[in-house]
């Protein structure tokens, strides 16, 4: 129905503004099916509330076309082929899962097309060929900005448990980048299965180097059974931990035992508590007012804003490179690759966005603020 | 490692362990009926706990799909069978047992959700919902091929596992689960905080393996299963109904499997994916046991849950090494220890 209604809209649009000929076309691939599903559907809701906050480029329209990859890599890169090579498309948006965003990325830089990644992408492009940037946080950058928390929180002993699996290590060896001889130490490393049914054992563990805090390196509903087993063992230290274990199961399930645990999350899931001078407040409510337009229920994920912020970078990459040629032209898609990676001090309400060319994200420090569990609701703590 | 630590350490091992043993007994139990070894047993646990959840949150759990799907796979197949052989008189009293019976349950279970049971009438609810499973799998896989060697049954065993597991992620979704406590009390054991829930765990495993042993030693349907096991000729020759005694073990042991997924429900997340390990390490168990003997089995997921309460401790990373490295020196021990019966030379 909302398609329908877009699409009579164009149309009116269309028979209106004779000028329009070329409209700016835009392919999003997402997961509507299949594992990826949970988080691909806010992306694609995400995208509709982009499309009522800002449906044009100086006069130009955007014709948005949307396909659900399944959480298949493969279905992606059919997705990808099809987007580019039959509905001719400017760029492209995707997608909800790793591999199959590392798929899509793929085909646009062999079919010359620029890409906005909603998801993570691993690794360092070839500055002189790459179509593609990423919008979310790294990984890297989360831990960091929790160990910088930590630093400043005066905690000296830190302890650790985490996933026995890449996400476990990648925190691991974030807190253990900023050890310094007079600031935190990470004495411990120990480690849980995703389905260990207990893990009194390691907390043991980790209660005997008599720590002042403990930061979690798990995800999710299985995030909370580090921090139930410290509740058992009457553990009064604070607890840390990065944005992977919000989600209101983690918050049901670790119940008065996750109580005043502080993570690093972007800053659209505190957006009404965020100061006024902040970059991100009045953009985020925006927003979720434009969110609840869409799609009528209000946003509770941080994954849709990702899509919102990747449409922000496309608008405005899409005005400059408007300047030099016109939608539907190689010299278009070129222009929008050099604008894009050409994005300074750009807003959004994730993070402010700088892109060059040889690095796939653009954020800094100022894309993650620290937020507390209060009373089950998270609260910013500036 | 002090003397606190090691007795924390000893209580969450003998929970843990307990857990493990009554999956262990279970598939001790369908192994000397029907020389299946069931690998699928912990992903029926698993089932159980996600049902059990799906009914407090008050929807219609997957399992229902699940159970009528295989009543129907398995009322086909023996009519079809009967028709062969000529049987069609025993073709209303199949349908029945095969497809009416697992409705009936369904339709109980629908119904009883209008009007929102308590907790325990809920953990009812979800066992009789997962007590046909075991049954219908036996009759639609393992049937057919009820005279082959343990290998190939294992083999098919290991083949049905994933097959659930697949149908478990399209009953039940991606996303992981935890229920209520069944109880919030606890209670100091010599210093030792011990919460309500770990004794729950071992009483059960207690009561089932009592429970169990009373079965085999005093009633009939008992022995005729012992007599299965021991013989199935021998048995037949006797009057016993080799696949009847294979049904009541798949009942029985899905009860078991359903008990520890309610027990271990509150104090983990458990996935659709979550059965396989637990069923693993409940086998290494049992193996210690020589898949023969139920207190063996018990004794060796006992032991099973506090190594890797230990392991945990000493180096969490190696856990799930450490526990399944414990499976060679004791396959060569019982290799080397055990007289190879006649009934396997056969094979």
């Amino acid at each position: 129905m909302r398609k329908m209604l877009s699409l009579t809209a164009l149309i009116g649009g269309l028979v209106a503004a004779s000028t329009a000929q070329a409209d700016i076309t835009i392919g999003f691939v997402t997961s509507l099916s299949g594992p990826g599903s949970s988080i691909g559907i806010p992306y694609g809701r995400g995208i509709q509330a982009a499309m009522e906050y800002k449906n044009e480029v100086n006069g130009e329209k955007i014709k948005l076309i949307q396909l659900d990859d399944g959480s298949d890599p493969s279905a992606a890169t059919r997705n990808a082929r099809k987007l580019i090579e039959e509905e001719k498309v400017d760029l492209l948006i995707g997608t909800a899962t790793a591999p199959s965003t590392i798929a899509m990325m793929a085909v646009a830089t062999e079919l010359k097309v620029p890409m906005i990644a909603v998801s993570p992408v691993i690794g360092q492009p070839n500055p002189a060929d790459q179509w593609g940037i990423s919008v979310p946080q790294p990984a890297s950058l989360l831990v960091k900005v929790v160990a910088d928390r930590m630093k400043r929180d005066a905690m000296k002993n830190i302890g650790y448990i985490g996933f026995s699996d890449a996400w476990g290590d990648l925190v691991y060896n974030g807190a253990k980048a900023v050890e310094t001889d007079d600031g935190i130490k990470v004495l411990t490393n120990e480690r849980y299965a995703r389905v260990d049914t207990s893990v009194t054992g390691q907390i043991l563990k980790v209660l005997a180097v008599r720590p002042d805090a403990v930061l979690i390196g798990g995800s999710g509903t299985q995030g909370a059974l580090p921090l139930l087993a410290l509740g058992e063992r009457g553990f009064k230290g604070k607890t840390y931990g990065t944005v992977a274990l919000v989600n209101p199961d983690f918050v049901r399930v670790g119940g008065k035992a996750a109580e005043g645990i502080q993570v690093s999350a972007g800053p659209v899931i505190v957006a009404e508590q965020l100061p006024d001078n902040h970059f991100a407040k009045k953009l985020a409510l925006d927003f979720r007012a434009a969110f609840l337009k869409a799609n009528n229920v209000p946003t509770t994920d941080g994954f849709s804003a990702y899509s919102f912020d990747g449409w922000m970078i496309f608008t405005s990459a899409a005005a400059r490179a408007l300047k030099t040629a016109k939608p539907g032209t190689v010299e278009f898609r070129k222009a929008m690759r050099d604008e894009i990676l050409n994005t300074r001090e750009l807003s959004g309400v994730h993070a402010v966005y700088n892109f060059k060319p040889g690095a796939y994200h653009g954020v800094d420090e100022r894309a993650l603020v620290i937020v507390r569990l209060n009373n089950g609701a998270w609260t910013y703590q500036p | 490692m002090t003397a606190d630590i090691a007795a924390i350490l000893a209580i969450d091992g003998i929970a843990t362990g307990a857990v493990y043993a009554l999956v262990a007994i279970g598939t001790v139990l369908i192994f000397t009926v029907t020389r299946v070894i069931f690998i699928p047993f912990g992903d029926i646990a698993a089932f159980t706990a996600l049902t059990l959840a799906a009914l407090d949150a008050r929807q219609l759990p997957g399992t229902v799909g699940l159970v009528v799907v295989l009543a129907c796979m398995a009322c086909v197949m023996e009519v079809i069978s009967l028709a062969r052989t000529g049987e069609l008189r025993a073709v209303p009293k199949a349908v029945l047992g095969y497809l009416v019976l697992p409705l009936i349950v369904v339709g109980i279970v629908w119904l009883t959700m209008r009007f929102n049971p308590p907790m325990p009438v809920r953990i009812v609810l979800a066992l009789l919902l997962i007590m046909p499973i075991s049954p219908l799998l036996d009759r639609i896989v393992f049937r057919p091929i009820a005279d082959a060697s343990v290998l190939l049954l294992l083999t098919v065993s290991v083949a049905l596992h994933f097959a659930l597991v697949g149908l478990g992620l399209l009953f039940f979704g991606p996303e992981g689960v935890r229920t209520e406590p069944l109880t919030s009390m606890a209670m100091e054991i010599a210093g030792v905080h011990v919460s309500g829930q770990t004794i729950l765990i071992l009483a059960a495993a207690l009561v089932f393996s009592g429970l169990l042993f009373l079965f085999f030693d005093f009633t009939l349907v008992g022995k005729a299963l012992r007599a299965t096991a021991l013989n199935r000729t021998g048995a037949r020759l006797m009057g016993i109904r080799p696949a009847r005694a294979g049904t009541i073990a798949y009942l029985l042991g899905s009860l078991m499997a359903g008990v520890s997924g309610i027990l271990i429900a509150p104090v983990n997340t458990i996935f659709y994916d979550s059965g396989f390990l637990l069923g693993l390490k409940a086998f290494v168990g049992a193996i210690v046991g020589g898949m023969a003997s139920y207190p063996g089995a018990a004794l060796g997921a006992f032991g099973v849950g506090i190594i890797e309460s230990f392991a945990s401790f000493q180096s969490s990373t190696l856990k799930d090494v450490i526990v399944f490295s414990l499976l060679i020196p004791v396959l060569l021990w019982r290799s080397l220890a055990s007289h190879h019966s006649e009934e396997e030379v056969e094979e």
